[in-house]
């Protein structure tokens, strides 16, 4: 039960940090895309922003044998620069600077964000699915020990 | 002087100067990721814990749901104290929200991640992967951005 108050407190500060830095208004994200145009650094200042705290946490979490809440660090397991990951990086990049929405901004603003925004969610979830699909037929690959 | 005066240099000045509020959201958001790594050891990248819901696995859902709660309950909850809504400024067409939606669904899955999980907690984690990951989408954003608004006359 604590694991859910944690994740919904967390939930809670993400979508706080994404209002109060206007992450969550495309707008905002693609005029720091648009480094031709009118330039707006916001996100680099975002990201300035969190990168040193996250850091610390996974600092202190290096201290630990387990987390607080949780058996285990179930933290990513690939180490290697594949390409899967250029290839799933260039197509992400592609879609965010259509509209200037990632997955984090358009799940928080789908109140704000009207029916424009509920096409880019579920078009996005059904990108998800069909990878979802797709990838236990066509990626899978014998695992490497 | 003159390179300042007429260069992209003069944009940054105060009155474009990015607002402190940029580096405070961005506080939370590490807050957020410090937090779920250290009590429930689960990285905080959106598109990792949607993804983990399709298919939804017993036993590994509960968590997933309540932060999303959160995402989503924030902003609302943001409104009511302040009294208004955020700005959400979209100008894109139906078919060009879909068609970034898809390519941000599988984008993401493929590559294992998005802005939150390589670039945030990735690069926090100083992950070679993040890295890479997080240059490129970077680039293929400031691309599609030029494109789209510099040469097609959007």
């Amino acid at each position: 039960m604590l694991r859910i108050i944690v994740a919904l407190a967390a939930g809670l500060l993400f979508g706080l940090g994404l209002t109060v830095s206007q992450m969550i208004n495309p707008a905002k994200v693609i005029a720091f895309l648009d480094f031709a145009g009118d330039w707006d650094p916001s996100l680099a200042f975002v990201m300035a922003g969190a990168i040193p705290v996250a850091a610390i946490g996974f600092a202190l979490g290096k201290r630990r044998q387990a987390p607080l809440c949780a058996s285990e660090f179930a933290g990513p397991t690939r180490k290697t620069v594949d390409r899967r990951l250029v290839l799933g990086a260039i197509v992400f990049g592609t879609g965010w600077g259509l509209v200037g929405y990632c997955p984090g901004p358009a799940l928080a603003s789908l109140t704000f964000g009207g029916t424009s925004m509920a096409g880019f969610l579920v078009a996005m979830l059904v990108g998800i699915a069909v990878f979802a699909a797709a990838n236990t037929s066509l990626f899978r690959r014998p695992k490497v020990a | 002087m003159r390179a300042w005066r007429s260069g992209a240099l003069r944009k940054l000045t105060w009155k474009t100067l990015p607002p402190v509020s940029a580096a405070l959201g961005g506080a939370l958001i590490g807050l957020s990721a410090a937090l779920l790594w250290l009590a429930d050891g689960r990285i905080a990248g959106i598109s990792g814990i949607v993804g983990g819901l399709v298919p939804p696995r017993v036993g590994d859902i509960g968590w997933r749901i309540a932060f999303l709660a959160g995402l989503i309950g924030a902003p609302v909850i943001y409104a009511l104290v302040t009294g208004g809504p955020p700005r959400v400024a979209v100008s894109a067409s139906a078919g060009t929200l879909v068609a970034a939606g898809l390519l941000v669904g599988v984008g993401t899955r493929l590559g294992g991640g998005c802005t939150s999980g390589h670039g945030g907690c990735g690069l926090a984690r100083m992950s070679r992967r993040s890295v890479v990951a997080t240059v490129l989408f970077i680039a293929a954003a400031a691309v599609t951005v030029f494109v789209t608004h510099h040469t097609l006359g959007g």
